[in-house]
């Protein structure tokens, strides 16, 4: 659904209910603080941010030109070769995803790896998020500038 | 439940996304299927933390194993908020160059 539809912003709804989807997945196996981490950012923001630019974009029409079939049916011929290839791989193992003690989801244990073990590379997360934003911002910025000098020719 | 049906559904997630990629030509929606393989591997992720939790715990029964996995899918996350951040202000200011997303006109980059 999320490829199929015409209209993106239709898309985007549909990527919405897969990311619910997906943090109901991650409550189901244990993974409390990250469920509700996606369904914050993946489902809040980031759809939030899409829906943005699209409707700033004013893309509701169905405006996408049509790519030729045959590289319609490469693509999904490809793709589909590739799911069989790797499901007739792994489909054979047996594990299984048992236990039902909770504890490593929750935000206590998490938080206690995260910042015990894992702080240089949560540091080094939070300087990427600055240079992220300091890069779109002059991303967005710059073009401002050659639109002014358009208009002022 | 067996982790087969977890591998089974980020392999279908996945091949979604590299779907999308291969035949749309929006340029939004490509960068959707880009955030959609990223969460196939999330799950995955996840499905496998579990299983190395549930291992790990039979043999100790206060064993933490498998958080690490867990905040290696905050990572990914934190690294995929950034990228869309500067991926959407890239196609903005495209959009406002060509006054399209179609990811034909990107197949020269100068001009």
């Amino acid at each position: 659904m999320v490829i199929f539809s015409k209209n993106p912003v239709h898309s985007v709804l549909w990527l919405i209910v897969v990311f619910f989807a997906i943090s109901g997945h991650y409550v189901l196996l244990n993974a409390q603080f990250l469920a509700i981490v996606n369904m914050i950012v993946y489902a809040g923001a980031i759809m939030v941010l899409f829906l943005f630019v699209i409707m700033l974009m004013n893309m509701n029409a169905d405006q996408e030109p049509n790519k030729s079939k045959w590289m319609k049916m490469a693509g999904v011929v490809s793709g589909g070769s590739l799911m069989l290839i790797l499901v007739a791989t792994l489909k054979n193992n047996t594990a299984v995803a048992g236990g039902q003690e909770a504890g490593i989801g929750l935000i206590q244990q998490l938080g206690r790896t995260l910042f015990s073990e894992y702080v240089v590379p949560f540091e080094i997360s939070s300087v990427l998020f600055l240079s992220a934003m300091v890069g779109a911002i002059i991303l967005g910025k710059k073009e401002k500038g050659i639109i002014e000098t358009n208009v002022s020719k | 439940m067996p982790i087969n049906y977890y591998i089974f559904l980020s392999v279908c997630l996945f091949c979604i996304g590299i779907i999308g990629v291969l035949t749309r030509r929006n340029a939004i929606v490509i960068f959707m299927c880009i955030e959609l393989m990223l969460n196939a591997v999330n799950l995955l992720l996840v499905a496998f933390s579990r299983m190395h939790h549930a291992a790990a715990q039979s043999l100790d029964a206060a064993s933490m194993a498998g958080a690490e996995a867990q905040i290696f899918v905050f990572f990914i996350m934190v690294v995929a908020a950034a990228e869309v951040t500067v991926g959407l202000a890239i196609i903005v200011m495209l959009y406002r160059n060509i006054h399209s997303v179609d990811i034909n006109f990107l197949n020269r980059l100068k001009h």
